[in-house]
């Protein structure tokens, strides 16, 4: 009953309250009530540049982040899926960043990123002063794949540890025989590895893709969307249209155009990955 | 499992909308009056941040609180980051206090929606201020404020006369002539990395706007068409806000001011980064660690006269204040000269009367910080006063940034235009 009750508030009523309000003109401050106003929000938003420009922004930044750090991650997990002294230190020192608030990793490489910056300091002492790099966060090609790179770099711990669980539940005996067999590494990872992680790869493929598409803190606190709008994301979109620009009802219409862009790329992967037989 | 992950964090964004109208519909809930208890006022202040304007604030309330026995006013001080949520909040939950301050910009916003009362103060004492404290909406004075700030082009005294170029004041700005020359001339000296730093380091909107609209005035442009103020159309994007745009953006082109100032371009400046800089009257006590080589100028006249941000934080009563003529009191009690003089003394801002200027070293005629009175005086030029100004300030600090950033000026000003009037229709042009 509880369960239910918190069902109702947090998730019924808020996402029956979106789809309502995003059909009328409700403002943050504003002496009139809400109107109705039909489609006209939506009309709006799909004549925005800036919406799809937001919208080319989540995609680019979830096709690059979730193959390569659900890549990286497994990479990671059978480097330390390893009977070796001391493999916590390397467990741990691959997890900290998970640990680490995303606001303070974010200010902190917001620093490393300047032009006088850590990055590019070293950039140039391993190139010998060949490669001075950018001022990373401003410069409208580099401030997305910039974001990239941190992105994957704090979240990645968090699924390197799923895999290496989904790892340590595949029975030692499979690459026993396996062995015997003759098969080479390669073969083991394919035929016994690959397969055993199922479960674990279909989990991370869709925490990933969410968290993803949800993109919000970095950009708000590393460029504010900019510049020129090439780190702009729609949830990022949204929370400015809605708080900044007073525009509840924008804003609902942006939050359910993103509800369910989620919910069919998620379908979408459930499909693909449902058990075929 | 991935059906309850696209619930949860599908719907993390709507819950955070919806909050702010789950809220909303609170309004129709009839609320016990507000603002303290019988005989008590609530005081509501942007400044736990700030020690310095805090102290001041607090003198005041302890002596208005031991000059009656009617009536005690109670402050709470807010961080300013969260103040002005702080105050919708409030507001939407009928819970306003009595006494609150509010940042001149965004009062016509908070009267438009009902959370202020028109202010009914002795006539004498208003028509002592400065013009540029005084929050007017529709006719009627809704705030008024203790002091103001100020905008200037911080400069040193080596650098110019070394560019060969003079030294501009209130009486006599330079032209933008004059001022692409300066520039022009820093840079061949080669003595400095920058010979301009408009301080871009900050992204927080507001400095954007307060910063950076005045030159767009000066121009002879602005955020909206003040007359009716029912469009942007024309004087965002005319030809006198594409020559700002254009010259705005040239700055960075022709290297004269980085495109990305550091966090404390102020602190540039004084370790001799740069020649000159774009800030305020806050950082003139850092000027003096320049000795004589640091002085400040009005900014150059574009055409249609220097211009500078007016408006800065002043005092206002909540519409569901039960204690109206109380708050009344309470704000004339606080505008004494003498307190005006405190503030201005403690704080470095310009104090709201004449009457208080004489009353603090260097604020007197002819004194060290005259500058910044007389330059508010003659050039200060408040925001757009309408209650869409949220929605302005944050269109056109994204114009701004976009244009820093290298943006085609016409196109980005075409489209803050289109987004602001789509804005003005969608709320009925905010009742003007």
């Amino acid at each position: 009953m509880p369960a239910l009750v918190l069902l109702v508030v947090f998730f019924f009523v808020p996402v029956l309250l979106g789809f309502v309000l995003s059909l009328t003109n409700a403002r943050l401050t504003s002496p009139q009530g809400p109107q109705f106003v039909g489609l006209d929000n939506f009309t709006r938003l799909f004549s925005d540049p800036l919406f799809w420009k937001s919208l080319r922004n989540t995609v680019y930044f979830g096709a690059v982040v979730v193959p390569l750090q659900s890549g990286f991650a497994l990479v990671l997990a059978l480097l330390i899926n390893a009977r070796i002294r001391g493999i916590n230190v390397y467990r741990t020192v691959y997890f900290l960043p998970v640990v680490t608030s995303i606001v303070v990793v974010s200010i902190l490489w917001t620093f490393m990123y300047q032009r006088d910056g850590l990055v590019n300091h070293m950039l140039q002492a391993v190139s010998f002063n060949l490669i001075q790099g950018t001022d990373w966060l401003n410069n409208p090609s580099t401030a997305m794949p910039a974001i990239i790179v941190m992105s994957i770099w704090q979240a990645v711990g968090f699924h390197m540890v799923i895999w290496l669980a989904g790892l340590q539940t595949i029975p030692g005996d499979l690459y026993e025989a396996a062995e015997l067999d003759g098969a080479s590494t390669w073969q083991r990872f394919k035929y016994v590895t690959w397969p055993g992680l199922r479960a674990t790869r279909s989990f991370i493929l869709v925490t990933i893709t969410i968290a993803a598409l949800s993109l919000f803190a970095q950009i708000k606190i590393m460029t504010n969307g900019g510049p020129l709008d090439s780190t702009s994301t729609v949830v990022f979109q949204s929370v400015r249209a809605g708080y900044e620009q007073q525009q509840t009802a924008y804003a609902s219409a942006i939050s359910l155009v993103f509800f369910v862009l989620v919910l069919t790329v998620s379908l979408v992967q459930r499909f693909l990955l449902r058990d075929k037989d | 499992m991935s059906r309850f992950m696209i619930g949860r964090r599908g719907t993390a964004v709507l819950a955070g909308v919806t909050t702010a109208a789950l809220a909303l519909s609170a309004c129709g809930v009839a609320s016990t009056s507000s603002g303290g208890s019988a005989g008590e006022l609530t005081l509501w202040t942007h400044n736990a941040g700030n020690p310095a304007e805090l102290g001041v604030v607090n003198q005041i309330v302890a002596d208005y609180n031991a000059s009656q026995s009617k009536y005690t006013v109670k402050l709470q001080a807010f961080p300013q980051e969260s103040y002005n949520d702080a105050v919708v909040a409030a507001a939407t939950a009928k819970k306003l206090p009595c006494v609150l301050d509010a940042d001149a910009p965004t009062v016509p916003n908070w009267a438009y929606a009902g959370y202020l009362t028109p202010l009914d103060l002795p006539q004498d004492l208003v028509s002592k201020q400065l013009k540029s404290t005084l929050g007017n909406y529709q006719g009627k004075l809704y705030s008024i404020g203790m002091y103001d700030a100020a905008l200037g082009l911080f400069a040193r005294k080596s650098a110019l006369e070394a560019a060969g170029v003079r030294i501009a004041t209130v009486d006599n700005p330079w032209t933008a002539q004059e001022f692409a020359d300066a520039l022009a001339k820093i840079k061949a000296d080669g003595k400095y990395q920058y010979a301009f730093d408009l301080g871009t380091g900050d992204s927080g909107t507001e400095w954007w706007t307060y910063g950076y609209s005045p030159f767009l005035q000066s121009f002879g442009g602005d955020l909206i068409d003040r007359n009716g103020y029912k469009t942007a159309g024309g004087v965002l994007n005319g030809d006198a806000a594409l020559k700002w745009a254009t010259w705005f953006q040239g700055l960075v082109k022709n290297g004269y001011t980085p495109a990305k100032s550091s966090t404390d371009a102020f602190a540039d400046f004084v370790n001799g980064k740069s020649a000159m800089v774009w800030s305020g009257i806050w950082h003139s006590g850092n000027l003096s660690k320049l000795g004589a080589d640091g002085i400040v100028m009005p900014p150059p006249d574009f055409g249609n006269g220097p211009k500078i941000g007016g408006g800065s934080w002043q005092w206002a009563v909540s519409s569901t204040c039960g204690e109206k003529a109380a708050a009344m009191d309470y704000i004339t009690f606080s505008l004494n000269k003498k307190y005006l003089a405190e503030m201005a003394e403690k704080q470095n801002v310009i104090p709201a009367t004449e009457e208080a200027a004489a009353m603090v070293d260097g604020w007197q005629p002819g004194g060290a910080k005259r500058f910044f009175l007389d330059e508010s005086a003659k050039y200060a030029t408040i925001r757009p006063p309408t209650p869409g100004y949220p929605f302005l300030t944050t269109t056109f600090a994204k114009a701004a940034q976009d244009i820093i950033a290298g943006g085609d000026p016409k196109k980005i000003l075409d489209q803050a235009v289109s987004d602001i009037d789509a804005d003005l229709k969608a709320n009925n042009h905010y009742g003007f």
